[in-house]
């Protein structure tokens, strides 16, 4: 029997859409919002799990293993949108596949106003650097947009950013 | 002083079976003249700072092969965290070569701080990678030799000091999704080429 509290949550979905997908790099620099998809990397034996001092350092991690035939993905907070542009340039001039998790910041119901610049440019930024991004506003579309934005990269040869927003999210109180 | 391209070669010599991945400028430009432009090298032109971070990705998603990052000290020194990086997945399979001129020799040979005052050694190994290694003079290109053909269990870094002076006077593939292409069919067959 499993009983509603016994159900995947959003999160172990997601892990599980990108552990089905051979993603075997996980760079990031983290986030609450990441947390368990962090925590499921670390503690997974077959995946690297690669904390990251800067953002743009994932967009290089990910790129390196394409280059060895693997697939990475980036985890960051929108903020780190910011701190990957000239890095895109990477992708966007070898036409890697790319994928990354992005958790929002500076919009549904932020309460920090330092947050709003940076959130506000998420989308502009990363649209004007080539990738495409696919929002997630609801717990049920997160893993199948996961796995719709991993046949856009892997098979498609695309660069995709998944956005979970703060509708998903919540705000943060900080 | 070394000259910078006959000892990057000296220091690759025999290293013929090794991946390498190098960041803008004359890094590149040595690396595709001494390896005559062979796709085992991955030439960038631009993503300053990128060499570090894709050799590692490299390095991690292929342990059975060699990896040879070639950089130089200003690209190094625009995102130094890498090392951090570098240090705590200490893929044992991965040389960092920093060649280092002490200054920006695309942009008018304006100084860097490793002209003055930065010890990138000493940030290597405080950053945790255990294998480092300054090399000076020919002395210290056979022993920097000796590091790169070791077996170990750990990363390596090793600082090129080299005398100002151009790269070698060639012009790469700046065409990224053609070397992205013949650098994965040549890593994983002729398949590699595929998205």
């Amino acid at each position: 029997m499993t009983s509603p509290a016994d159900a995947p949550t959003w999160q172990a979905q997601v892990y599980d859409v990108l552990r089905t997908h051979d993603v075997t790099q996980v760079a990031y620099v983290p986030d609450a919002g990441h947390k368990h998809l962090i925590d499921a990397a670390i503690a997974d034996p077959d995946v690297h799990a690669i904390a990251c001092t800067t953002e743009e350092e994932g967009v290089g991690i990910v790129a390196g293993a394409h280059l060895g035939g693997e697939t990475g993905v980036l985890l960051m907070q929108s903020s780190g949108v910011g701190n990957v542009i000239n890095f895109l340039s990477l992708i966007d001039h070898c036409r890697f596949p790319f994928l990354t998790i992005i958790t929002m910041r500076g919009d549904y119901g932020e309460q920090n106003p330092w947050q709003f610049a940076m959130g506000r440019a998420v989308e502009a930024t990363l649209h004007a650097m080539g990738l495409i991004t696919l929002r997630v506003d609801s717990p049920e579309d997160a893993p199948r947009t996961v796995e719709a934005a991993l046949g856009m990269t892997q098979t498609g040869g695309q660069a995709v950013a998944v956005l979970l927003t703060q509708r998903l999210l919540g705000a943060k109180k900080f | 002083m070394l000259e910078r391209t006959p000892a990057l070669a000296s220091l690759l010599a025999g290293a013929d079976d090794r991946l390498i991945v190098t960041g803008l400028g004359s890094a590149a430009n040595d690396v595709a003249h001494i390896t005559d432009f062979s796709p085992r090298a991955f030439t960038m032109d631009g993503a300053m700072g990128a060499a570090c971070p894709v050799g590692l990705g490299l390095a991690l998603a292929r342990p059975e092969r060699e990896v040879v990052v070639v950089t130089g000290d200003g690209e190094l020194l625009m995102n130094v965290g890498v090392l951090a990086t570098i240090a705590w997945q200490n893929p044992a399979n991965l040389t960092v070569i920093v060649v280092d001129n002490e200054l920006y020799g695309l942009t008018g040979g304006q100084r860097t701080a490793t002209s003055a005052v930065t010890d990138l050694v000493g940030m290597a190994g405080a950053a945790g990678i255990r294998r480092t290694l300054a090399v000076r003079d020919a002395a210290g290109l056979d022993e920097a030799r000796g590091v790169l053909h070791e077996p170990s269990r750990d990363a390596r870094f090793i600082l090129l000091k080299v005398a100002p002076g151009p790269g070698a006077p060639v012009r790469i593939d700046r065409d990224g999704n053609r070397l992205r292409n013949r650098f994965r069919a040549h890593v994983l067959g002729g398949l590699g080429g595929a998205a």
